[in-house]
């Protein structure tokens, strides 16, 4: 299948000005998603999911169908929570997804709480999006008084209130034990797993599913056209499509849907279809793959395919659909710099190496790149970026309960082991370092090169 | 300084009973409290407190955690820049300082008229769209330091009607009407749902 032949799954109404009106989404086959879930039992939705193993779009990447099932049998009341609190530097889809085709989402909702047997739903959106929220608001109102949320949906005996809620400004909310404390109405800290699973106990301590705006956003179309259709798109590992927001140094930066495990990094960045290239004809630095938080890939990564396994592998994520790209002329000091101030002002502050690791980081770079800065701070830096996360491994090792911390030292160790020369002309002298650095895409530069293409 | 007006008193009372434990809506009801007042103040916590039955200090708790409520007055307009990766990549940086020179104050800051808040902000979701920005949480996508220049003097001259004062997050509320209410589920209600009995007792048949 080529890219021009891959169906527009989630973003097909995008360019429908009127998809956020009920009118406009029945007209596109909304809602008939919901009405062949209700024509199925709940275990044969279920079971549906499972089989389209659609990994969760949120960062995680964890199968959503898996997900549902973690919930343990016979304890009720579950709840369904969707995160929207979509933070991560770089990502931008959910937000259109919310503000382009809220139906769609509603309906996935629905689809999820029916299968899993959620007795009510809550769409926790970022609060710094309005117009998201005007537009989720607006649609809920004519689902309800439509008959397709509440009570007795479609005359069935099916009923689910889906209650909106908004976020306050909270990077941190987005991992899923946060978002639940701060839908408790508590600080947005993570909860430590174990015991705290979601599917085990999550909000008020009762099972609890958390899934992403685009995961769920899939439903519809997976439930309307049968998961036969849905598995012929994708890799083996990586099924369906994916939208990836492309930013930064490109000449022609978007929100794109392809072929999940199948558009290569090649394809997105310089295909004219998407991308196109790098602006003013310049060369490729480096590029961020899947938000702030993950390793930065280069010229060498270029082949893999946008594909969970092929990337983990090869040092980094897909994370939340988020590449970054730095021409040539990007100073790597400044950009990392900047990207750690982003993780220290938004660490919760709840364990003691991502609280005090982030800021000192933040300070040691501040004082690099105004010039301050002595040749050991360098070795200093990487010091306290392996106390959060022990010789730099991917996945990184936990120090803290969540991965914020962790995040913090990627862009760190992408910078220092990549860029060493420019730190150097920072600090205006030789750099040792006495770390362990084993994560694949922060070694280099590789020799790996052949092997890196055919992943 | 107040507690919250008759009129959005009643928009608690449905926001609360909306969820299954009341202390879920705190974080709705002060935004609430900051879209009546423009910031979120001592007063308006208080009476938070007593609607979902929390101390004042859960209540000062969970506000302080959330960058978006403000505990002293803003101004009407507040400019959020983003500086982040995409942003820093093409100018936001710039911007940010460019904004500051105009305003004449520090991000941070508010003018002495009141009128304007600048922040220098994490990312806002609108990457591909670079350097953007949002006043009041309504976004400008790609902005000139010239298209910024003309924005701030439409907000000065008044003839910016769509961007709310701060405080007014979304326009449009949710309302869900008694007859279509399935309920809020409290975490105590141990009964499976009645679809779920439904669907086994048919496959048992």
């Amino acid at each position: 299948m080529t890219m021009n032949d891959v169906p527009k799954i989630i973003t097909s109404r995008f360019d429908q000005g009127d998809a956020h009106t009920l009118d406009g989404y029945r007209r596109t086959h909304g809602y008939e998603g919901l009405a062949a879930a209700l024509e199925k039992t709940p275990q044969q939705v279920a079971d549906e999911v499972k089989a389209a193993s659609l990994l969760g779009r949120g960062g995680a990447g964890f199968p959503a169908g898996i997900k549902w099932t973690l919930a343990p049998a016979n304890v009720w009341p579950r709840y369904l929570v969707v995160n929207g609190d979509e933070s991560e530097p770089g990502t931008y889809k959910d937000r259109m997804l919310l503000e382009r085709d809220p139906h769609q989402l509603i309906e996935g909702v629905l689809i999820a709480c029916y299968a899993v047997g959620c007795g009510q739903a809550f769409l926790y959106i970022r609060g710094e999006m309005a117009h998201a929220q005007e537009r989720m608001a607006a649609a809920l109102n004519e689902a309800y008084a439509a008959g397709f949320v509440g009570k007795n949906i479609l005359g069935t005996d099916f009923s689910v209130d889906v209650v909106l809620h908004w976020g306050a400004g909270a990077y941190i909310v987005g991992e899923e034990t946060a978002l639940i404390e701060s839908l408790e109405g508590n600080r947005g800290m993570p909860r430590l797993k174990p015991p705290f699973f979601p599917a085990a106990k999550g909000l008020y301590m009762q099972p609890t599913i958390v899934n992403n705006v685009e995961t769920l956003s899939n439903l519809p179309w997976i439930i309307r056209n049968g998961v036969d259709e849905w598995n012929k798109l994708g890799a083996e590992t990586s099924k369906g499509t994916r939208v990836f927001a492309v930013s930064g140094h490109v000449n022609n930066p978007g929100v794109f849907e392809v072929e999940f495990g199948v558009t290569t990094f090649r394809d997105i960045i310089f295909d004219p279809k998407f991308a196109g290239g790098i602006r003013g004809g310049k060369a490729l630095k480096a590029f961020i793959p899947g938000g702030a938080s993950a390793p930065w890939f280069y010229e060498e990564h270029l082949d893999l395919p946008l594909e969970k396994v092929a990337i983990d592998r090869a040092g980094s994520m897909l994370g939340s659909g988020a590449i970054v790209v730095m021409d040539e002329d990007t100073d790597m000091v400044k950009a990392a710099l900047r990207l750690v101030r982003f993780f220290a002002r938004e660490s919760c502050g709840k364990c003691t190496p991502c609280r005090e690791g982030t800021t000192w980081m933040e300070k040691i770079m501040q004082r690099i790149l105004d010039g301050h800065g002595r040749p050991e701070d360098v070795a200093l830096l990487m010091d306290t970026a392996d106390n959060i996360s022990v010789d730099f491994m991917w996945p990184p090792r936990m120090t803290t309960i969540c991965p914020l911390g962790q995040s913090a030292t990627t862009p760190i160790a992408s910078a220092v082991m990549r860029f060493k020369d420019e730190f150097e002309r920072y600090v205006g002298g030789p750099i040792e370092l006495n770390v362990t650095v084993k994560g694949a895409a922060f070694i280099g530069p590789p020799t790996r090169k052949k092997e890196g293409s055919g992943v | 300084m107040a507690r919250l007006s008759s009129e959005n008193l009643e928009t608690a009372y449905e926001i609360i009973a909306r969820y299954p434990v009341k202390k879920s809506a705190l974080i709705p009801l002060l935004h609430l409290a900051q879209e009546q007042d423009g910031w979120v103040t001592d007063v308006a916590m208080a009476h938070i407190a007593e609607l979902v039955e929390v101390t004042p200090a859960e209540v000062i708790g969970t506000c302080t955690f959330y960058e978006m409520f403000k505990r002293k007055p803003v101004g009407k307009y507040v400019v959020n820049i983003c500086t982040n990766i995409s942003c820093q990549l093409l100018g936001g940086e710039e911007l940010l300082h460019h904004a500051e020179q105009k305003l004449a104050i520090k991000a941070g800051a508010t003018t002495a008229d009141g009128l304007f808040t600048i922040e220098d902000v994490e990312c806002i979701a609108a990457c591909t769209e670079a350097p953007c920005l949002q006043v009041n949480y309504r976004y400008f996508h790609k902005i000139t330091h010239g298209e910024f220049d003309s924005l701030i003097d439409d907000l000065k001259a008044g003839t910016r009607d769509e961007i709310p004062a701060h405080g007014t997050l979304a326009k449009v509320r949710q309302h869900i009407p008694a007859a279509r209410r399935a309920g809020a589920v409290a975490p105590t209600d141990r009964a499976e749902p009645v679809w779920l009995i439904r669907n086994r007792q048919e496959g048992a048949s």
